[in-house]
């Protein structure tokens, strides 16, 4: 079966802007430049019709580079996107352009991605008039069954962005999302900000409209225990590549790269009890100055000789990709 | 002996809207080594809570009433030159952002070794000596290199571990740490709760670690508060509370996390949302939302109550047995 999608050896570099704090010690003097990030390094996987999978690792890792990528709203440096066989990586056909509006991506905070001077009723309808989805007589009763789809009141659609909570300004994001008929969702930490119990009523609701709608979901989050919950496959992302790839059940419970591993070790659990919190040696590196070879080795404890002089390959066996020497030959 | 007890807090906020009761009525003590959790949803009150502690509420809000006693001190009766003393040395803050504690045009020298000297008359040198020490405990990499850059040359997570240090310099008795690691990376925070579990073990230092996050303080908390709506709805042993939960919101909160065991389950959701904090109900806030709610419920607010000396609830049908204290 064609995978419904294809991302092959897809890469993105950036010039290196400098942050605020940053930018005011230029301004004092400190000696500071721009430089060159590769955010995300040939990244390879596919997902499956109504797969739902988990994007994780750590802050700057490259997560949501690769949604934008996927998404369309950043250009790939190098590499090709493939949607249900087609490739779309510069969009420039009508059949790209019309796959292209079956992914749809729903960000991390709601206030920033919704205007705030339009009502609910326009932001949701807008795009599916535009793309001829519903018509202009029609678009009232089409946004008032979206927001009934997503667990809101149709009396929301006169209100504006400030007038609700973060859960449900959150909700209106998917209800924009899903104006347009789409069948995959790129999620973007898109229930970091919420609140357990808000987090938990949307979580609740991916799972409806998948079962309902029959999505399929890239979902991105740094929050290994929402992760666990939703996905059925989980790809690891180390620096801008990809170190490990498995199904939810596998990765979490015999995860096989040193990083996923040092990671699943940090999450605090409930019930686990009093619990020693441990550290993973080192600091992340810089995304601008990465470690030669595996660019994990300056805090892995498995590491070799090899692991500093050699990019490792991605392996796979039975399901489960792991790009680490250990596997593949062993590290000395 | 206990080194901090609030009676009764209340801090309001006299808005144009009404009177936001941010936190109306707290208790809690803690002794010396001891970690609480301060937890609930985003504003029950936790922060203004932790503010109140440090006199650093600001207009329109007031302290109104209760006690803040601290190793015998009642704090509000301090003047504000007294406070600026005990400040940063004997009671010291950690905000979820470094930079409010870190000045961004300094060298982490410079603001070091004047929060040292600003409480201690010791030279330069005795005081660069301690910054350096304390940097090292908080896990910086040479310590003594490091101390000259600027708070820009360092990653987020070590900006915090810088402002974590400013916190320790003085070896504070209480340290207020409010969601000091909700931004970071689960490493990074793994390392900072390690830092902390062991600061508390070893100096004595009393923590109150302010989260949304449960399992956060699941494993570092020897008790846990939950705030509803500016109340403490729930305290006892971090334990107790996690595995027998008596106050609904508390397992509607327990319910509603995702985590090992539960993959792809419906998770609980608490119905309704955050309260209005300006127009709260009258009886038990937590009424609209509540399953087991009652006409009782409605009518008037229920009290805090002991069921053992170490545990407390507020609410008139909790899932635990109510015993007398014996
Ligand atoms: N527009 C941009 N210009 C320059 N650098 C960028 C840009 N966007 C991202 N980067 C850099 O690319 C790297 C990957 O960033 P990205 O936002 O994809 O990370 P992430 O995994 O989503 O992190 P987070 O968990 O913090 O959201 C980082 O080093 C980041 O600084
Ligand atoms: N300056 C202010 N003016 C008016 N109301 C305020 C002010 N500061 C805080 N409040 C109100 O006090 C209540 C408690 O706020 P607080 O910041 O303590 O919440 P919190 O529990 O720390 O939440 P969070 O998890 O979002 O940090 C909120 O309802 C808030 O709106
Ligand atoms: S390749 Fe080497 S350094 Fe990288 S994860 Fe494997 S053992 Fe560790
Ligand atoms: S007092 Fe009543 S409404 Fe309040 S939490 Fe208890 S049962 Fe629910
Ligand atoms: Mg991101
Ligand atoms: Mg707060």
């Amino acid at each position: 079966m064609t995978p419904i999608l294809e991302l092959d050896a897809i890469s993105r570099r950036f010039e290196k802007k400098l942050d605020s704090v940053e930018r005011l010690a230029r301004r004092l003097g400190a000696d500071l430049r721009e430089t060159c990030v590769n955010a995300v390094d040939a990244a390879s996987f596919h997902i499956q019709r109504g797969e739902v999978v988990g994007l994780v690792g750590e802050s700057g890792c490259g997560k949501s580079t690769l949604g934008r990528m996927v998404a369309g709203l950043l250009p790939v440096s190098d590499g090709v996107i493939r949607y249900e066989g087609t490739d779309i990586t510069d969009a420039k056909t009508a059949a790209a352009r019309e796959k292209r509006l079956s992914i749809q991506m729903i960000f991390q905070d709601p206030m920033s991605s919704l205007n705030p001077r339009m009502k609910v009723a326009e932001i949701i309808g807008e795009a599916a008039v535009y793309h001829g989805l519903t018509t202009r007589r029609e678009v009232a009763g089409y946004v008032d069954e979206l927001l009934r789809k997503v667990g809101l009141d149709p009396a929301f659609a006169q209100r504006y962005p400030h007038q609700m909570s973060g859960g449900q300004r959150q909700r209106i994001g998917i209800a924009r999302a899903l104006a347009v008929q789409p069948e995959f969702l790129i999620c973007d930490e898109s229930i970091a900000a919420l609140d357990v119990s808000i987090q938990a009523q949307v979580i609740n609701l991916f799972q409806d409209l998948r079962r309902d709608l029959d999505l399929t979901y890239l979902f991105i989050s740094h929050d290994l225990g929402v992760v666990e919950h939703i996905a059925d496959r989980v790809v690891v992302m180390y620096l801008g590549r990809i170190v490990e790839i498995a199904s939810t059940a596998a990765l979490f419970d015999v995860p096989r790269h040193p990083y996923t591993q040092a990671l699943l070790d940090q999450v605090p659990r409930l019930g686990a009890g009093r619990q020693e919190f441990r550290t993973v040696k080192g600091e992340i590196p810089s995304p601008l100055n990465p470690p030669t070879g595996c660019h994990f080795h300056p805090r892995c404890p498995m590491a070799g000789p090899r692991c500093g002089r050699e990019v490792p390959r991605t392996l796979t066996t039975d399901g489960h990709s792991t790009a680490c020497h250990l596997h593949d030959g062993g590290v000395a | 002996m206990s080194i901090l007890d609030v009676r009764d807090l209340q801090t309001h906020f006299f808005t144009d809207a009404g009177v936001v009761k941010a936190v109306d009525g707290v208790s809690f003590s803690l002794s010396a080594g001891e970690v609480l959790g301060l937890v609930g949803e985003s504003g029950s009150g936790k922060s203004v809570t932790g503010f109140s502690i440090l006199r650093l509420v600001d207009a329109p809000g007031r302290v109104v009433g209760g006690q803040i006693n601290f190793k015998g001190q009642d704090l509000a009766k301090l003047s504000d030159r007294e406070m600026r003393a005990l400040r940063g040395n004997r009671i010291a803050m950690i905000f979820q952002d470094p930079m409010m504690t870190l000045n961004p045009v300094l060298r982490i020298e410079t603001q070091m070794v004047e929060a040292v000297r600003a409480h201690d008359r010791v030279s330069q040198k005795a005081a660069c000596d301690r910054a350096i020490g304390t940097l090292a405990k908080v896990g910086i990499p040479s310590p003594a290199e490091r101390l000259t850059a600027y708070p820009h040359q360092f990653s987020g997570g070590m900006r915090q571990r810088v402002a974590i240090a400013i916190a320790l310099l003085n070896g504070p008795d209480l340290i207020v740490a409010d969601e000091p690691t909700t931004a970071l990376d689960v490493t990074i925070q793994s390392q900072i709760l390690a830092e902390v579990q062991q600061l508390a073990r070893e100096t004595g230092t009393a923590l109150i670690w302010i989260t949304h996050d449960l399992a956060v303080v699941a494993g570092l908390a020897d008790k846990i508060s939950v705030m509803y709506a500016g109340r403490i709805v729930e305290s006892g042993p971090t334990d107790a509370v996690l595995t027998a939960p008596g106050h609904p919101y508390t397992q509607g909160l327990l319910g509603s996390i995702p985590g090992h065991g539960r993959r792809g389950e419906r998770l609980t959701q608490i119905p309704g949302m955050a309260p209005n904090m300006a127009l709260l109900p009258d009886g038990c806030a937590f009424a609209p939302r509540c399953t087991r709610v009652s006409d009782t419920c409605r009518s008037r607010a229920p009290e805090i109550t002991a069921i053992d000396p170490a545990r407390s609830l507020r609410c008139f049908h909790p899932s635990v047995t109510m015993t007398s204290i014996t």
